[in-house]
């Protein structure tokens, strides 16, 4: 009975205890950097596109949520005809985040992302593509890998040698 | 002429002050679990929330009135309105002041009990004719519930009307001008407390409803404003106990400064806020506990604090 008593009083206190509730539109919890919340594709430090299309994203999709299409542009550098995510199925799993070779594609903490109609909730490149960097600054593909595009042929990307002509290795 | 608009006008304004304090006890109760559980409850629509009050209306009356085919239907229209007439009639011999009352009854307090007894009917009547499984449980539980905490609800209250040597509740109240009656009448106060929770089947004497283990109990099968009878009868329940509380046992409008109808209604809500925070804190008991928790203790507690009362009313008379 008195155990009944001290609950009650214990209760009764709580009143004096700060809320947990946040009153969400005008304060905000804190979420944390890594949160994963809306796609965003990012770009290079010089604003081209990071994305090479190579479907990684795409074929890591547990729920198919990704479309795109690959081309080619001039010199040579491959980026998505189309790029759309579909986030009514999506379930932020981070999965094409960890596949993506080129840190284009990232999660970032924004969640408010709520629209009264379904088809609002498919989004395009032009949604998709941010101006900045995302979580890994300084980042370019092109400029650190193997390949030959126009303006940058082989050999001459960072902490790269020449490449080695193996028929005058005798010379 | 002036007498019969007067009396037109006391009864409309408590039908009218019951019900509305009924629906805000609604929103009150929201916010009041909300503080003592860290939360803040509903707060948005109007001042304090307060606007949730007419939105659960508007909600629970446009919602569609729907009588299930296997029901006995008579019967299970009439069952809310039982406990709406029951709870609503017992209004009229609270003596809110010594001017404010519907109707000033010589045998006031045993009206109440005759009426909170036929509230019982109510739930018994909704489980019967729901004609499923549950809702019969629940009113089964109602049944033997009642049964067990009429008797000494009843009982808890004789020593009070033999120490004011009256059932009219005016005189109960002005009885306790020097003193309240909770002090010489504690056992009573407490047993009466602990009954007026099993009468408006409340936590943790809310076992017709047992809503983890009944689905809603007795209610189960109501929709739209029958169930919002229900809902707004519990509340109203709630307010005539805390009302009957305060009268019986804290000196009803009794009080310094304020006027006595501002004390009658402080003393009720607390008592209202303390039904509530017993909701917040504790656990409904098994079954069996309970029913042997009114048999085996709180009656004959209650038949202990008669006799003793009776003894040193009659040592006092010699």
């Amino acid at each position: 009975m008195l155990n009944l008593l001290k609950g009650t009083f214990r209760v009764f206190m709580h009143l004096f205890r700060p809320r947990e509730t946040i009153s969400y539109p005008e304060e905000r919890p804190y979420i944390p950097p890594r949160w994963r919340g809306k796609i965003v594709l990012t770009r290079t430090k010089e604003g081209r596109e990071r994305c090479v299309a190579c479907y990684l994203c795409s074929a890591a999709c547990p729920v198919d949520c990704i479309a795109l299409q690959a081309t080619e542009d001039e010199s040579g550098r491959r980026y998505p005809e189309f790029f759309r995510i579909n986030f009514s199925r999506c379930i932020f799993c981070g999965f094409c985040e960890e596949a993506c070779p080129t840190y284009a594609i990232q999660l970032t903490p924004d969640y408010e992302m709520a629209e009264y109609d379904r088809s609002q909730l498919v989004y395009e490149k032009d949604d998709l593509l941010v101006d900045g960097e995302g979580k890994y600054p300084g980042y370019d593909f092109y400029q650190v890998a193997g390949v030959a595009v126009v303006g940058k042929d082989k050999g001459e990307a960072e902490h790269e040698s020449p490449p080695v002509d193996l028929h005058r290795l005798g010379d | 002429m002036s007498d019969t608009v007067l009396s037109l006008a006391t009864i409309v304004g408590v039908l009218f002050s019951a019900l509305t304090f009924a629906g805000v006890l609604i929103w009150m109760e929201r916010r009041l679990l909300a503080l003592w559980q860290d939360r803040l409850g509903p707060n948005r629509l109007g001042p304090l929330g307060l606007g949730q009050v007419l939105a659960d209306t508007i909600k629970i009356i446009s919602k569609e009135d729907w009588v299930p085919p296997f029901a006995d239907k008579p019967l299970f229209i009439l069952a809310p309105a039982v406990i709406m007439a029951t709870t609503l009639l017992s209004f009229a011999v609270v003596a809110f002041t010594p001017s404010i009352a519907v109707v000033h009854l010589d045998i006031g307090l045993l009206f109440f009990l005759g009426m909170s007894s036929l509230g019982v009917y109510s739930v018994v009547i909704a489980g019967w004719s729901s004609n499923s499984k549950y809702p019969l449980l629940g009113s089964m539980r109602a049944a033997a519930q009642m049964f067990g905490y009429e008797v000494f609800m009843g009982l808890s209250l004789m020593g009070v009307v033999m120490q004011a040597r009256s059932f009219d509740l005016r005189t109960i109240v002005l009885a306790q001008h020097t003193l309240w009656n909770c002090v010489p009448q504690f056992v009573g106060f407490v047993v009466f407390l602990i009954a007026g929770f099993a009468e408006a089947r409340r936590l943790p004497f809310d076992l017709p409803e047992a809503e983890n283990e009944l689905v809603a109990g007795y209610h189960t099968e109501y929709s739209g404003m029958k169930f919002g009878m229900f809902f707004v009868g519990e509340y109203v329940g709630i307010l005539l106990i805390s009302s009957f509380i305060t009268m019986l046992f804290m000196g009803g409008w009794q009080g310094p400064l304020l006027p006595p109808l501002a004390w009658f209604a402080v003393k009720t809500l607390a008592f209202v806020a303390l039904f509530i925070l017993v909701r917040a804190s504790l656990s409904r008991p098994r079954y069996d506990e309970l029913i042997a928790f009114g048999w085996k203790l709180l009656l004959p507690l209650s038949i202990l604090n008669l006799l003793v009362t009776g003894a040193v009313l009659l040592l006092k008379d010699r």
